[in-house]
């Protein structure tokens, strides 16, 4: 099967952008450099093709008491406007996909999952359904979507798109009606800083880029996206959640309301616990530079306790880090471990896996 | 564009050794800095270890991704490039000056078996 491409897969190419396969589409992993994109937006701002993300339209008398059933995350009661972060979960409690939640009406959500689990999670929402008075709808096709992150983000997008920001707050968005179509701008990110993400046509997703970049705005990659969200410890669904880990292992138990009504895979993370974790996701930095990637061994006396989820050397702060799941012995703040890193046994300390402060505007 | 050195001797893996008596110097090129972008790391040999031709003695790091270093020739290492320890941003900075490991070279002919400057240019079109 040959991989996608997004309505901004022409103005990749035309900015000489290295393209890689990512999620099911060929996406952007950088345009220049991933370190300079990256401090962009740390300091000023950058701009992201998320085309690649899925949505799904749920809507329907029941589309609540639903949404309410697939989803860890609380959302009685919520008002019109409001974003939800949380899971969708197997039974056994193997996460299918994370996930936001946009509340557009009483009747209707909005819901957006990753690239790579689109076609998954979508025969999952439809089958869940079936019990329900809601339609589903996967628009993932219909909507492209660009991310500005960074904190000059909220000027940008007054300045630039004409999309005054200041009254949203973080995890909210609007509807705006401009040039005959009905935009989501909402307030979120994937990088651990202020920033905005704009859903609409593809021909407005591609005039609102072609602003961007002749406003100076830098393009930015996957690849940063990726070092981004790791600093700030926000988890990749295929390295910190996968169908095996749960959200509580992940250390993602703040989103999983165990005093709602019943969800799917609610029974397994009771359960999970009471009992106590086996298991769990850690930060761990290396005392040296070298650096620990996906899948690589954490070892503690010659035996191998865990595994690497995602490692760098953080750009931001020049440590060799990364996020491990670890067996819970060795999951206390401050014990050593070491990395196999080639063919060396590299000295590391558990540390909490927020490698760099994020710097949300609340 | 990528440059390349007279007299030094370069592997299709892109790294080079540059002969003097009966020592080599092992880096890699300027065509293999510009294709990994920033190094953030450099996985050395020690001193005392032993490589072989076609064979791997560590690796560069850019932000993404690992890339095995290939030996192109077999020796002893003598030496390596202890200020790539804090500053690896070296290679990119000056890919053919930054050696990375230095090798008594046990057979001084095996590099008859590597390119030419001209043939490796070739190689990286």
């Amino acid at each position: 099967m040959t991989d996608k491409r997004t309505c901004l897969y022409d103005k990749h190419l035309e900015l000489n952008a290295k393209m890689v396969p990512f999620g099911g589409f060929e996406m952007p992993i950088q345009y220049t450099d991933i370190v300079d994109e990256h401090n962009a937006v740390r300091k000023a701002c950058g701009v992201f093709d998320v085309s690649h993300m899925g949505e799904v339209l749920v809507s329907g008398p029941e589309a609540e008491k639903y949404v309410q059933y697939i989803f860890t995350n609380d959302i009685a009661g919520a008002p019109v406007g409001k974003i939800y972060y949380g899971m969708m979960l197997h039974e056994n409690g193997g996460t299918v996909d994370d996930l936001l939640v946009y509340k557009m009406a009483d009747d209707k959500f909005f819901l957006v999952i990753n690239a790579a689990n689109i076609d998954k999670d979508y025969a999952w929402i439809e089958a869940q359904a079936k019990a329900f008075d809601v339609v589903t709808e996967n628009q993932s096709d219909t909507y492209g979507q660009i991310a500005l992150q960074g904190p000059e983000s909220e000027k940008v997008m007054a300045e630039c798109l004409d999309l005054a920001c200041e009254d949203l707050a973080f995890y909210t968005f609007k509807t705006v009606d401009t040039e005959g179509e009905t935009l989501i701008v909402s307030r979120t990110g994937y990088t651990g800083e202020d920033g905005f993400e704009v859903y609409g046509s593809h021909a407005y997703i591609q005039g609102a880029w072609d602003k961007l970049i002749a406003h100076g705005v830098k393009p930015c990659g996957l690849g940063c996206r990726d070092t981004l969200r790791f600093e700030v410890g926000l988890p990749l669904y295929g390295d910190e959640l996968t169908d095996d880990i749960t959200p509580l292992e992940a250390g993602l138990g703040m989103f999983v309301k165990l005093d709602k009504e019943n969800f799917i895979g609610k029974e397994a993370l009771a359960k999970q616990k009471a009992v106590g974790l086996t298991r769990k996701i850690v930060g761990i930095e290396l005392a040296g530079r070298a650096i620990p990637r996906h899948g690589y061994d954490v070892v503690v006396d010659d035996k191998v306790v865990g595994t690497v989820t995602t490692g760098y050397n953080s750009i931001s702060t020049g440590k060799s880090v990364c996020m491990a799941m670890v067996d819970i012995e060795y999951a206390k703040l401050d014990t050593p471990v070491q990395v196999r890193i080639h063919r060396k046994l590299q000295e590391g300390t558990v540390c909490k896996k927020r490698f760099y402060e994020k710097n949300y505007k609340k | 564009m990528a440059k390349t050195i007279e007299g030094l001797y370069y592997s299709e893996s892109h790294e080079y050794v540059k002969v003097e008596g009966e020592y080599g110097y092992v880096g890699i090129t300027d065509y293999a800095q510009e294709q990994l972008g920033n190094v953030v790391y450099v996985d050395m040999p020690e001193v005392d270890d032993e490589v072989t031709a076609g064979e791997e003695f560590g690796a560069v790091e850019s932000v993404k991704a690992a890339s095995d270093l290939i030996s192109p020739v077999s020796g002893v290492v003598v030496e390596i490039n202890a200020d790539l320890e804090d500053q690896p941003e070296l290679i990119n900075q000056d890919a053919f000056g930054t050696w990375i490991m230095k090798v008594k070279l046990s057979d001084p002919s095996e590099v008859d078996n590597l390119l030419s400057a001209a043939d490796y240019e070739n190689c990286c079109k």
